[in-house]
């Protein structure tokens, strides 16, 4: 005797165009989809490139006066580091994620400009290749920073400079450009229903993204031409025995700058604000101060630029100005670590790999937020700054609070862009290396600040502790290290071995989950009214209603997407 | 007197008020942060162990919670302005020079411009030991007082050390000739930019003879980790003893130079030095 099954919902799609396939459908390819995998897959190469550079500057500090590079090898090191972490992984990488996943989630078929959006990736790529074929003659070594007169034709006279000039023009074109089409795209196209209030929580993250970039990258761009010009083309600007002013350098540079780390770190925010509640099985908390606070740290960031100048001879107005604008910045950020900690709050909380780099990210931008108090205050800071403790507090900041995020998102979005699952083992493996990789490695900078080590020296003596903390730091870095090399191979063996997903195996709550795992070329057929700011569940509970009439009890009503976790 | 533990937990100082006065800022500081680490890392590690999932329990369906959202921004604004509060308050013992000892180095009698400006803060009395600092690549030079010239030339100078007299107010007065580099000596305070086109104006009052290491805190260049400077504090008398040497050296090699000089001139041919 046949025992009867409820039919389960399924979503299918119908209105399906044929793939393209091949490799020039990639090269010409205008699809948000294909592009946001070209924008992760690109930037994950240069994370991995900025990481062996970052390796070889541990290697070379694990021991006192050590020989392993030359000082001026040793200073092209961190100069491509940092520069490649900033503008070729962290921006990028986000764009990357707000292009795959912006049109879904608010019920798009694709970007408001397609082929500008196959633009911004190109000139991704070339700005890449530009900077990075310097390292075959003169890479740049005056810091990610560049300030001059270090980075002038004088004492800079290598190609590597202007590479990394060129750099920043074709990145920032990318990124700008890129900018205005996320924010076109979602004031122009979002579902029937999808009010600015129930816009998700990585939407409003990449709105102020954007509007940060639109603000702040005309004026890098200005200062990298000024230096083009005074390097090439016979101005001053920067020259002080002209009538120019290295300190109108400093100015413009953070004045960019430091909305520059709030593009980097809004983003990674946005992720944890999604990932958090699906595994927490309840709402955000505090919706409303979440998107408040993102929008108050945008607008913020634009007012601390000189707390990175308060070492040079600022009027002490502006100075203080700084410090209290620091200070308050703190102040939305501490709201919306409160908010998250209010998500697992009487919760349910499942965990999963997305979810433990969340709560690890929590965990280790608490320690980043703190360090940067005691960096607000300036006569503090006058101790602190350009030493480790400096270089602690940002890769606290960047690496706890934005990588980490970046690796949920790979975890949390993997199934929905390939349609199969990562290893959860080896997942949880990744995190746990990372998360102590990343405490080995930067808490201990710290106390080398503290005890006198500058930044940005290829070597030191063997005085105090500096010998045994700066090896532990480079053993941890090596931990870190392992642990992005674990959620490689597991990236690498999922793709053709992980388990199929369908189209929401974590049983979530935004419009993405809605559609096939991938999604088909044309993202939905038909995207149902949004009533709230978790369209998903008011699907689910809709599709529960229309079928809680079927017959054989005994059988549950399967829910949407029944390779579930948990539940 | 540090510790290691002590190390571990604060900056440099001990030799200056200036640094002292910044450590134990930075001490209020630290328990604030302490405070702050161990209530927010609690709350996030209870929440996770309490509310992990459970047979037959279901999560909370809340949204938020106003009164809790209002009283903890206010709550985090309190600390913020705490702090700012306490700063302001310690800024003027970090800024200001205090006089010199009675036992210090003669001071004030025309080397170094005397004057104060909105960021050059100058001891009560108006009189200090203002040393000129230049960094260049990869050497600090220090210019005392003491100048043969009204225009300040032949004043004595020393490469790397800088020699002070104790009980003394020093002012700095920071400078480059190339690119950006930063004064610090981690004992004696905070740092100071040298950027070429402004001064920086720094002080420092060191009480017992010692030498106190720093280095150079800005990256200048390839010999930017090797661009070390050390401050060696003495007795007055050994101070004023130090620069009348010094002075007398310099100009002995002065006299040198100007007689190999003039050798130079007088004679003919390819040895001969064309427009001395």
């Amino acid at each position: 005797m046949a025992t009867y099954v409820a039919p389960a919902p399924q979503v299918v799609a119908h209105r399906v165009e044929r793939d393209d396939r091949g490799f020039m459908s990639w090269l010409t390819t205008t699809d948000h989809k294909r592009i946001g995998i070209m924008y992760m897959v690109l930037t994950f190469v240069f994370f991995i490139l900025g990481g062996v550079e970052a390796l070889m500057i541990r290697l070379q500090l694990g021991a006192p006066e050590n020989t392993l590079v030359a000082p001026q090898t040793y200073n092209e090191l961190f100069t491509m580091h940092g520069t490649t972490m900033i503008f070729l992984f962290v921006v990028p990488m986000m764009a990357g994620l707000a292009n795959y996943f912006l049109p879904l989630m608010i019920g798009a078929r694709d970007m408001a400009f397609p082929r500008l959006n196959a633009l911004s990736f190109w000139l991704l790529l070339a700005g890449g290749i530009v900077f990075y074929a310097s390292i075959f003659w003169n890479p740049p070594e005056a810091g990610w920073t560049s300030y001059p007169p270090l980075s002038n034709a004088f004492f800079s006279p290598g190609g590597g400079q202007d590479a990394w000039i060129y750099l920043i023009h074709l990145t920032g074109i990318s990124s700008l450009v890129g900018a205005i089409n996320f924010y076109v795209t979602v004031a122009n196209m979002r579902a029937p229903g999808m009010s600015w209030g129930r816009l998700p929580l990585f939407i409003w993250a990449i709105l102020t993204y954007s509007v940060l970039l639109i603000f702040a990258l005309p004026v890098i761009a200005a200062a990298v031409t000024m230096l083009l010009t005074d390097r090439h083309f016979g101005t001053h600007f920067f020259d002080a025995g002209t009538g120019g002013s290295p300190l109108l350098w400093q100015d413009l540079f953070w004045f960019f700058g430091h909305p520059e780390v709030y593009i980097m770190v809004l983003p990674a925010f946005g992720v944890v604000s999604e990932v958090l509640p699906v595994f927490a099985r309840k709402p955000i908390f505090g919706y409303k101060a979440i998107a408040a606070s993102t929008a108050a740290i945008g607008f913020l960031g634009f007012l601390v630029w000189a707390h990175h100048m308060f070492a040079t001879p600022l009027p002490e107005a502006i100075v203080v100005f700084a410090m209290l604008s620091s200070m308050l910045i703190a102040i939305p950020t501490g709201v919306k670590i409160f908010n998250w900690i209010g998500t697992l709050w009487r919760g349910s909380i499942e965990f999963t790999t997305p979810l433990m780099f969340c709560v690890g990210f929590i965990a280790l931008f608490i320690i980043g937020g703190i360090s940067g108090v005691f960096l607000a205050i300036f006569p503090v800071d006058w101790q602190l700054n350009e030493t480790y403790f400096v270089v602690a507090h940002i890769h606290f900041v960047l690496v706890g609070g934005a990588v980490m995020p970046i690796f949920a998102a790979i975890y949390y979005w993997f199934p929905k862009i390939t349609g199969r699952m990562l290893n959860e083992g080896l997942g949880k493996l990744s995190f746990w290396l990372m998360f102590f990789g990343i405490i080995v490695t930067f808490l201990i900078q710290h106390a080398i600040g503290l005890e006198g080590m500058p930044r940005r020296v290829y070597e030191y003596e063997n005085v105090g502790n500096l010998a045994l903390y700066n090896l532990i730091s480079t053993i941890g870095s090596f931990i870190l290290a392992a642990g992005v090399l674990v959620t490689v191979i597991n990236v690498l063996r999922s793709l053709k071995r992980g388990a199929i997903a369908g189209p929401d195996p974590w049983r979530a709550n935004t419009l993405e989950w809605f559609t096939t795992s991938p999604p088909a070329v044309n993202n939905f057929d038909a995207v149902p009214r949004v009533r709230s700011a978790e369209p998903m569940k008011d699907i689910r509970q809709e599709i529960e209603r229309r079928t809680s009439t079927a017959p054989a009890p005994g059988h549950a009503t399967v829910p949407v997407g029944a390779t579930q976790v948990g539940v | 007197m540090h510790t290691t533990l002590a190390v571990l937990f604060a900056p440099k100082g001990g030799a200056s008020p200036n640094a002292n006065e910044i450590n134990s800022l930075y001490d209020i500081t630290l328990w604030v942060a302490l405070v702050i680490f161990v209530g927010v890392e609690g709350a996030l590690g209870y929440a996770l162990w309490k509310f992990r999932k459970r047979k037959g329990v279901v999560a909370a369906q809340i949204h938020g919670n106003t009164r809790l959202e209002i009283g903890w921004t206010l709550g985090a604004a309190l600390i913020v302005v705490i702090l700012s509060v306490i700063t302001f308050v310690k800024l003027s013992s970090i800024q200001n020079p205090p006089n010199s000892d009675p036992g210090g180095a003669l001071v004030g009698d025309g080397g170094g411009t005397l004057y104060a400006t909105a960021d050059k803060h100058l001891p009560p009395n108006g009189k200090s030991l203002e040393i000129k600092v230049i960094g260049r690549q990869f050497i600090w030079q220090y210019i005392y007082p003491g100048a043969a010239n009204p225009d300040g030339l032949g004043a004595p100078y020393s490469y790397t050390e800088m020699v002070v007299p104790t009980k003394t107010t020093v002012t700095l007065d920071i400078v480059s000739s190339d690119v950006v580099h930063s004064w610090w000596i981690p004992q004696l305070g905070g740092k100071y930019q040298a950027i070429p086109g402004y001064h920086n104006y720094g002080w420092f009052k060191i009480e017992k003879p010692g030498v106190y290491r720093g280095q150079c805190a800005n990256l200048c260049g390839r010999g930017h980790a090797r661009m070390i400077a050390f401050v060696r504090a003495e007795e007055p008398a050994q101070f004023e003893a130090w620069l009348a040497n010094q002075k007398r050296e310099l100009a002995e090699a002065e006299t040198e130079a100007a007689a190999e000089r003039t050798k130079l001139n007088s004679q003919a041919g390819p040895a001969g030095v064309e427009n001395p």
